[in-house]
């Protein structure tokens, strides 16, 4: 059989008993993976990297890595972790340059290719820091540059921006998304932060134990969850009535202490299990037959009486849901 | 008083007197030491030239150990660390034995395997006419069986609580396992590599029954400051003194330098 090329990543893996997940992107997209702690996220990167057994068949820029399998080292792969796992003994500029160096490119070569990245960051003037010296941030940008220097044909993040203050994760999101702007190569991310999805990703897997549950742009998944996870993600109710999806926003939730004579054809009783302010108004989670998130003015919060313990009922509109088949 | 024996009352007697008994029994021998050490001929004694001899030789026979542990003990303890191989739990344990071996054990071990009509002793002999019992050689053998468990267990140690995630980094940015060894492993361990090193050499400054057994007693080529200690003690106790004095003293030196890492209480 002729071999045709294929560009991008084209993924096929299963790891026993843990992960049997597909995954394909095009030159140049990123691809967002989300799913609950435990889903197989984490998995997935390790095996794209070669760094977990696992059956796989992994086509990157038109050449298999997994017949026969490539070992990480000839895998061209750049990885950047959450804890980011900077050489502790070395400058930030040596840090940079390692892949360069540990790929035969001579010492100035690579000092002033790694200079240059240090330099897109905007760290240039700590190239001389070592790392236990850098502030989180700082840190991984000098990560992101290591794992850039060498321009990869695919770049595995592993929740890069877990573990930042929020500003400093802002800023950086924002940095990133210029810098993967202009990567050719094909991103994945792993990320447990809705922004991340919504600002840097073309295309979004959801993985739930060990399964893709749903694929689709951001938008499609945010507007449209198919998993309790990413539902919460996003802040949207959504149920599961048969084969189809009902979804609903926690603004459109009417709360009550005694069940609702009205028009309201979804209703369900619960108990306040949490409260807490969420944005101008007071986010409820009720539990019940669902657990469901409610938003309710300040006002009415103090009026109803409205803490964990006590006893509600929950209702929407017909016309403020939207209902979508599984396969939409 | 700490806060603790304040607050909580004083120690009991039954637990006092023991503890006691036990500092008494550890300090008293060096403080006696101390006191019996003649002092007066102190540096006529050190440099006289059978002790000079046993010092060099102390010397060379310890440097030569700690130099053979860092070379032959740090592949060995990565080996141990990072790598997986049928039997590697087994080598492991083989490795650590010398730890609990009766010195004077050691010494008949190394006599059956590299004696002149040992297991690898003979092939030595009948190829080249090299014998190794009673030689300088067959001292820093006996001192490295000896002192290299002790340094693998440090360097390992160190080996793991580094972990192997900045391997992995080194790989995925395309370094072979012998570049990822030299720029990033080593210079991560240095801290185990020290420590092992110090714990080689004052095992090696004390190491008396594997080389009595398997070197011999020979001034000049075979009697280190243990073995001259023992010989001189029957004839000449001042000069025991001395060189017990001595070894103290370079024993202190381990301790302290040790200090920082292994025995701080906090």
């Amino acid at each position: 059989m002729a071999e045709h090329i294929v560009s991008g990543l084209r993924a096929t893996i299963s790891v026993r008993g843990r992960l049997e997940a597909e995954l394909t992107a095009e030159p140049g997209e990123t691809a967002a993976v989300i799913g609950p702690n435990g889903a197989g996220k984490s998995t997935l990167l390790a095996a794209l990297a070669g760094l977990v057994a696992c059956t796989a068949s992994v086509t990157v820029s038109g050449r298999s890595w997994s017949d026969p399998p490539r070992p990480v080292r000839q895998r061209d792969v750049g990885l950047v972790f959450q804890d980011q796992r900077l050489f502790p003994h070395l400058s930030a500029l040596d840090n940079v340059a390692f892949g360069p160096r540990a790929r035969g490119v001579a010492r100035g070569e690579a000092e002033r290719r790694a200079r240059a990245w240090l330099d897109r960051f905007g760290i240039a003037d700590l190239e001389a820091r070592r790392p236990g010296t850098l502030s989180g941030g700082q840190a991984q940008r000098v990560a992101l540059s290591r794992a850039l220097v060498l321009d990869p044909a695919l770049l595995l993040l592993d929740e890069p921006f877990g573990g930042l203050d929020v500003g400093v994760a802002t800023t950086l999101r924002i940095e990133l998304a210029r810098h993967l702007r202009a990567f050719a190569g094909v991103t994945v991310l792993v990320t447990h932060d809705a922004i991340d999805v919504l600002t840097l990703a073309d295309r979004v897997v959801v993985l739930d134990a060990g399964r893709v549950v749903q694929t689709g742009t951001p938008l499609e998944v945010a507007a449209r969850p198919r998993s309790e996870h990413v539902a919460r993600l996003v802040g949207l109710n959504v149920l599961r009535e048969g084969t189809r999806f009902v979804a609903f926003s926690p603004t459109v939730v009417t709360v009550s202490l005694r069940e609702p004579d009205g028009s309201a054809r979804r209703r369900w009783p619960g108990v306040i299990a949490h409260a807490a302010p969420h944005g101008e108004s007071v986010r409820l989670l009720v539990n019940g037959e669902h657990d469901l998130l409610a938003d309710v003015t300040l006002a009415s919060t103090v009026e109803l009486g409205l803490v964990p313990g006590r006893d509600v009922w929950l209702s929407v509109k017909e016309s403020a849901v939207d209902t979508y088949a599984e396969g939409a | 008083m700490t806060p603790g024996s304040v607050r909580l009352g004083r120690p009991p007697v039954v637990l006092l007197v023991p503890a006691l008994v036990g500092s008494a029994l550890l300090v008293v021998p060096l403080v006696s030491l101390v006191l019996d050490t003649p002092w007066a001929g102190f540096w006529g004694q050190l440099t006289s030239s059978a002790v000079l001899e046993a010092l060099r030789l102390t010397l060379v026979a310890s440097l030569s150990t700690v130099g053979l542990c860092i070379v032959l003990g740090t592949p060995l303890a990565w080996l141990l660390s990072r790598t997986s191989f049928p039997g590697r739990a087994l080598l492991r344990a083989l490795v650590l034995v010398p730890l609990v071996l009766p010195p004077v054990v050691a010494g008949v071990a190394l006599i059956t395997a590299l004696g002149r009509t040992g297991l690898v002793g003979h092939l030595l002999y009948q190829w080249w006419g090299i014998t190794i019992p009673y030689t300088t050689t067959a001292v820093v053998i006996s001192h490295t069986f000896v002192a290299l468990p002790f340094y693998v267990l440090s360097v390992e140690g160190s080996l793991g609580s580094v972990g192997d995630q900045f391997d992995t980094v080194a790989a995925s940015l395309g370094a072979d396992r012998w570049t990822t060894f030299r720029r990033v492993t080593l210079p991560l361990v240095v801290p185990g590599i020290v420590a092992g090193a110090a714990l080689a050499w004052a095992r090696s400054l004390g190491e008396f029954g594997a080389t009595i057994t398997f070197a011999g007693n020979y001034p000049g080529t075979t009697q280190t400051m243990p073995s001259k200690i023992y010989t001189a003690l029957q004839d000449d106790p001042g000069v025991a003194r001395t060189l017990s004095m001595i070894l103290l003293v370079a024993s202190i030196g381990v301790l302290v330098g040790l200090r920082s890492r292994w025995l701080s209480t906090s």
